[in-house]
């Protein structure tokens, strides 16, 4: 399996971290509930077919890069660098 | 029919015509009791002990495909009870005792070998770990033992004590522990609960989860409806598909874990042997085989498949572990889907709707659970109590902070 890094272009999957799902980037804020927390570190969609997750570039260039991939198939249809998808919303902030 | 000596003795004399189908292929009935999601080892196991310790018989197991045709037909087989945290130790310590009588108890060869598991390690600070798993296993009334490096030796020497980067100081040996045939498995099981009146339905897909007013009231199928009090969902990879038909969420990431299976040779490997530097680990099959296996792949999957830079890194540690078995030919490869969890422990528990219950997040480790896991599911699902050993396997304790990470490497699910 190949990983095209946006920075590296097309590598191989051993240089590449695994951290699931995408929503790991999703980091609540500061004193948000344990239910929050509990959904962004424990709970998965877990899904059979196209997921968005998260690797991290750790024997290249560093970048944290969001891949949207089959899991059954394996085929990868996306990559970009996770510092071009739009801000996330911090869920579960108390402001 | 009953199984025995004679009987063989029989068959074999008059050209085996007298066999009879070890379970019957029932048509789903309108409504259960119980209906059982999954017909692989812990679904046949959670129905048979239904049966047998509660005296619910009015069950159905509902499979989309054959019988046993998910991971516990996938896995290398090894059945051991050596688990450090307490909530896991006890569940595992039960689990090895039923194996201990499972096959009087069901009366079907399921070809448990208690031939022993040697857990090498490599360092100090290793020998240290396993002294400390060996005391709490003995604590919880089990066996081990510690190996000096001559001990270990002595045992197998066939590995490379010398020359490997990472010498081998001793091992952990836990006797008790072993294989099985992990098909005989779930075929003794689902033979068991058929006897007892349990009907056991392939080919048939759970498609929705009918659920009114906080209640579990049956489940829709590729075979039509089917009404139940009280359904289980004991699906190990797929857990997450079919909870999402009941509008939940689980703690759980599906991953694929390879195995390996060599051409058959005379024996050669006695035991089952793990390496404490690469995830490696090694037993020698009835018909010969080498049967081995290591880690994740660790990216989320559902292709009953792997990739090569695991194949590679599984080689390379059995490699340097015993370079005997260079020139042995890999028959096959496969992969199964693992349930895993961020901290490595299953669950058995409630779910928020009424009569609906889970079984899964088995990680690595589901085959040797098989009994005890369908033992405690029954208990559950009869009682509404969790069974004893089973009590910290719960769904919310991830929200609760009452992790049981054996491990210690943190809440991520591809980490255990």
């Amino acid at each position: 399996m190949r990983i095209t890094c946006p920075l590296c272009g097309a590598r191989d999957r051993r240089e590449f971290t695994y951290y699931g799902a995408s929503v790991y980037a999703d980091r609540p804020a500061e004193g948000a509930a344990p239910e929050v927390w509990d959904d962004y570190l424990h709970l998965r969609d877990n899904p059979a077919g196209e997921i968005t997750d998260l690797w991290y570039h750790e024997l290249g260039c560093s970048a944290w890069i969001e891949v949207t991939r089959n899991t059954v198939t394996h085929a990868i249809s996306a990559t970009r660098l996770l510092a071009d998808r739009a801000t996330p919303t911090k869920k579960g902030a108390r402001s | 029919m009953r199984y025995s000596g004679l009987s063989v003795l029989k068959e074999g004399l008059f050209g085996n015509k007298g066999w009879k189908p070890a379970w019957r292929e029932p048509e789903p009935k309108a409504e259960y009791d119980v209906i059982i999601i999954g017909g692989g080892g812990h679904g046949l196991a959670t129905a048979y002990y239904l049966a047998k310790n509660h005296g619910i018989t009015n069950v159905a197991v509902l499979e989309k495909g054959y019988l046993g045709s998910g991971n516990v037909g996938r896995n290398t087989t090894i059945v051991r009870a050596n688990y450090f945290l307490s909530g896991n130790s006890e569940f595992y310590s039960h689990s090895l005792k039923l194996w201990e009588g499972l096959e009087l108890d069901l009366n079907y060869n399921v070809m448990h070998s208690q031939r022993g598991i040697l857990n090498l390690f490599h360092s100090d600070g290793q020998r240290d770990a396993a002294a400390r798993r060996g005391n709490a296993m003995v604590n919880q009334g089990d066996d081990a033992e510690l190996l000096d490096r001559e001990a270990v030796r002595r045992m197998v020497p066939y590995l490379d004590f010398e020359q490997t980067r990472f010498p081998i100081y001793g091992g952990l040996l836990h006797r008790r522990g072993g294989t099985a045939r992990h098909d005989a498995v779930a075929w003794g099981f689902a033979r068991g609960a058929d006897m007892r009146g349990v009907d056991l339905i392939q080919n048939c897909e759970v498609t929705g989860i009918d659920i009114q007013d906080g209640r579990v009231r049956g489940v829709q199928t590729t075979r039509g409806p089917i009404r139940a009090k009280k359904v289980g969902i004991v699906a190990a990879g797929r857990s997450g598909q079919v909870a999402a038909m009941a509008g939940m969420r689980l703690p759980i990431e599906s991953h694929v874990l390879q195995a390996f299976v060599t051409e058959g040779l005379k024996p050669v490997i006695d035991h089952v042997v793990t390496y404490g530097m690469g995830h490696f680990y090694i037993s020698q099959s009835d018909k010969g085989g080498l049967v081995f296996g290591g880690d994740l792949d660790f990216y989320a999957s559902y292709a009953a498949r792997g990739n090569l830079p695991m194949l590679e890194h599984v080689m390379e540690a059995g490699m340097t572990l015993m370079p005997m078995i260079g020139k042995a030919k890999i028959l096959r490869s496969w992969g199964g889907i693992v349930d895993m969890t961020p901290d490595g422990s299953p669950i058995i528990d409630r779910t928020d709707v009424g009569g609906l219950f889970v079984d899964c997040g088995w990680n690595y480790g589901g085959f040797k659970a098989t009994p005890a896991s369908g033992w405690c599911m029954a208990h559950l699902m009869a009682t509404g109590e969790p069974h004893e050993v089973a009590r910290r396997f719960r769904l919310d304790r991830f929200l609760t902070g009452h992790l049981l990470d054996e491990e210690g490497t943190g809440s991520q699910h591809n980490l255990h």
